[in-house]
């Protein structure tokens, strides 16, 4: 099982038949991601298969709207690639042709665009992650985004993340210990973004097959202390934590558009301190979030045999 | 990205935002002959001479001899950062003051004991004041939406006023489907005790404010201390504003505003190569890709006994060339004692980072230990690549090892 896509999800790519698209395209297909379609206006009818030196193993029909490639593919998912100034439309016509799924890796994305998004979201049914993020990875199924697939495997540990490179490091580490991830959901490092931690946890926590949650934070924002109030009322499952940013210095922009401390607020200690008193085990050192994750789960099936 | 104090107010000008006549200075010279034509010949009685660096805290900040390390005086008094000059000569008292001012040290809770050298001041007209205030727009993260914030609390940091006395704070959120409305104006007002002319004043400003931030695409616009004059008018005392670097493609015009002087000289070196650099403190000099990934690295590096040098993320186009403009400008920190990459190729190839490497390390000197890890995409041709290359590396396999091997250089 998996939270928000599996293998039956229908994709389509906005801004497919760009760069970034096209190399994101290819290998999402070459993982065996169903893509249905790809959107760039004023190319609709035609039939895509990438451009020297990045061919699709199967050439994806492009429509000029989301609206028409929805009727005619019935697609529920949406991957966004195009340049920052085009992002918020993007979305917006996503959220607009009924698009369950939608996910913005657009980095750049001005805050005043994202504040009317945000705003369109919260009164439809559509699901945003990111802006800003690597995408959502259900192993063995459906990968929407461009992490490197190979390094996933399918199981039971759910993932969330507010970087890219960080989440690959951990996930690798999971892996290499022979744990399997249910899905990984990379929700990116922006102020504003469409899914929270608190959103990925509640899926995790409700879907079945899921047994343990990663939840790897950074500094700026409340939005890691938010989600282990949460954690603490209403989730049984182990949740492990790993906040980023212990040694970066307060003001300051660390890469990420949102992991900056600011009057004091969103450091490292404070979110582990509020993680910890929630009871989620906050790991000190990246090194160690595998290992930690696994004796989180040796921990669960010892209590399942006392309760047998 | 953060702009000086003038620069800020000739923007609110635009909106029709009250602020005080004033005028940018780059010489003691300018600043008196300034004084004289603009301001005391013009009727001025008091005029103000404010110190322009991007840190706050500079009306309580001390400046110091560049040179000795003495506190610099004019006539018997402590030169402040911001200096009220009225009776006598004022232009020449301009004069005199500027002249102690420029180009030597600012001290202010905010620089910390390295300072600031003043380069630029405003000269500016004083102000009969009644009471101060303080007034800024931001966005709130949790909701995903704008706040104004008003205060009786004036002059105060406002992080000690959300603190000490939170009922002082009064808040506003807009919202975007309508914007920001008049009966907010109003409840903000009615929330300082503002009455009369002083309620009549504060409604058209803080609409003219919250226009500016939008128009100008701000991450954030504080008036601290945003005065009442003793004639009941509003006026922005001072200004400060944030822009949203993601929006600054909009206004181009706001590239020239940018004053690298207020920037550490590496980090200005790094961003001609869209290179993502801070300059910290620290003895272990570090190149990641990814910025989380880059904080993780740094914060092992501390377990492991050392400290950050720098924060650099060198993101996802990764190529030789990149590689080794960040290897060269990461080694210029003289504080470097030993160096750890850290890369995990997704979109990134590690065989092709590795060529960055060699490349680097045959354009730079390099005396200290450099550990290496890759992994992901390509890991294994990539360290074949470190390995045949006969040069001296550390390679870890894994971020527990790279630890490791960090710890054994500080053992």
């Amino acid at each position: 099982m998996s939270v928000l896509i599996n293998k039956k999800t229908k994709v389509l790519v906005q801004g497919i038949t760009g760069s970034e698209g096209t190399f994101h395209t290819a290998a999402m297909i070459d993982y065996g991601t169903n893509i249905v379609g790809g959107i760039t206006p004023g190319k609709g009818g035609t039939e895509y298969s990438g451009k020297p030196g990045v061919n699709f193993a199967r050439p994806i029909p492009v429509f000029n709207s989301v609206r028409d490639a929805v009727q005619a593919t019935k697609a529920d998912a949406s991957v966004i690639f195009v340049p920052p100034p085009f992002a918020a439309d993007a979305i917006l016509e996503a959220i607009d042709s009924g698009i369950k799924v939608i996910i913005c890796i657009t980095e750049g994305v001005p805050v005043k665009d994202m504040i009317n998004v945000y705003s369109k979201l919260k009164d439809s049914d559509s699901v945003l992650v990111g802006p800003n993020c690597p995408g959502v990875i259900t192993p063995g199924e459906c990968k929407i985004g461009i992490m490197p697939g190979f390094i996933h495997k399918a199981g039971k540990v759910g993932v969330v993340s507010r970087s890219g490179t960080l989440t690959y490091e951990a996930v690798k580490q999971l892996t290499d210990l022979k744990i399997g991830q249910s899905t990984c959901i990379g929700i990116g490092g922006d102020p504003i973004i469409g899914t929270q931690f608190i959103d990925a946890v509640k899926y995790f926590n409700e879907d079945p097959k899921t047994e343990a949650i990663l939840m790897i934070g950074e500094i700026g924002g409340t939005a890691e202390e938010t989600a282990a109030e949460y954690i603490k009322e209403f989730v049984t499952k182990p949740v492990i934590g790993f906040i980023a940013g212990k040694t970066a210095p307060p003001g300051r922009r660390m890469g990420h558009a949102g992991a900056i401390i600011s009057g004091g607020k969103g450091t490292a200690a404070d979110k582990a301190k509020a993680l910890e008193s929630c009871g989620i085990r906050v790991v000190e050192t990246p090194a160690m979030i595998g290992t930690a994750v696994k004796e989180a789960l040796d921990g669960l099936k010892k209590t399942t045999k006392k309760a047998k | 990205m953060k702009i000086h104090e003038y620069q800020a107010k000739d923007l609110l000008r635009r909106y029709d935002v009250p602020v005080l006549k004033g005028k940018v200075v780059f010489s003691a010279e300018e600043a008196g002959r300034i004084a004289h034509e603009e301001f005391i010949s013009q009727g001025s009685k008091v005029i103000v001479v404010k110190s322009q660096i991007h840190a706050g805290g500079r009306g309580k900040g001390t400046i110091y001899d560049v040179n000795t390390g003495n506190e610099m005086q004019v006539e018997g008094k402590t030169v402040k950062g911001v200096n009220v000059l009225v009776g006598g000569n004022v232009a020449d008292k301009a004069f005199q003051y500027a002249g102690a001012m420029l180009g030597n040290k600012l001290i202010t809770i905010q620089t910390g004991e390295a300072g600031s050298i003043v380069r630029r001041m405003l000269i500016e007209d004083g102000c009969s004041i009644a009471k101060e205030y303080y007034a800024s727009i931001l966005l709130d993260r949790t909701c995903g939406k704008n706040i104004i914030m008003v205060s009786t609390e004036g002059g105060m940091e406002i992080e000690k006023v959300a603190e000490e006395t939170p009922e002082r704070i009064i808040k506003e959120h807009v919202d975007p489907k309508i914007g920001f409305q008049d009966f907010q104006a109003r409840r903000l007002a009615f929330g300082l005790g503002l009455s009369g002319d002083a309620f009549k004043s504060f409604i058209p400003f803080i609409k003219k404010l919250v226009n500016a931030y939008y128009e100008l695409d701000c991450s954030m616009l504080e008036i601290n201390p945003l005065v009442l004059t003793t004639d009941n008018k509003f006026v922005a005392l001072d200004a400060k504003i944030n822009f949203d670097d993601n929006a600054i493609y909009r206004h181009p015009e706001f590239i020239d505003l940018r004053d690298i002087d207020e920037e550490d000289p590496l980090e200005v070196e790094a961003s001609k190569f869209d290179l993502n650099y801070i300059k910290l403190d620290g003895n272990v000099g570090c190149m990641v890709n990814g910025a989380g990934l880059a904080m993780a690295t740094m914060d092992m590096i501390q377990n492991a006994g050392g400290s950050p040098a720098n924060f650099l993320d060198v993101g996802g186009g990764a190529n030789v060339e990149r590689i080794s403009n960040a290897f060269r400008i990461m080694m210029s920190d003289p504080n470097v004692k030993a160096v750890l990459i850290n890369i995990f190729g997704g979109i990134v190839r590690c065989d092709k980072v590795a060529d960055g490497i060699i490349t680097a390390l045959k354009n730079v000197k390099v005396d200290v230990p450099v550990i290496v890890r890759l992994d992901g995409t390509n890991a294994v041709e990539g360290l074949a690549t470190l390995k045949n290359s006969g040069m001296d590396f550390k390679v870890a396999a894994n971020f527990e090892e790279a630890a490791n091997l960090v710890a054994a250089v500080f053992a």
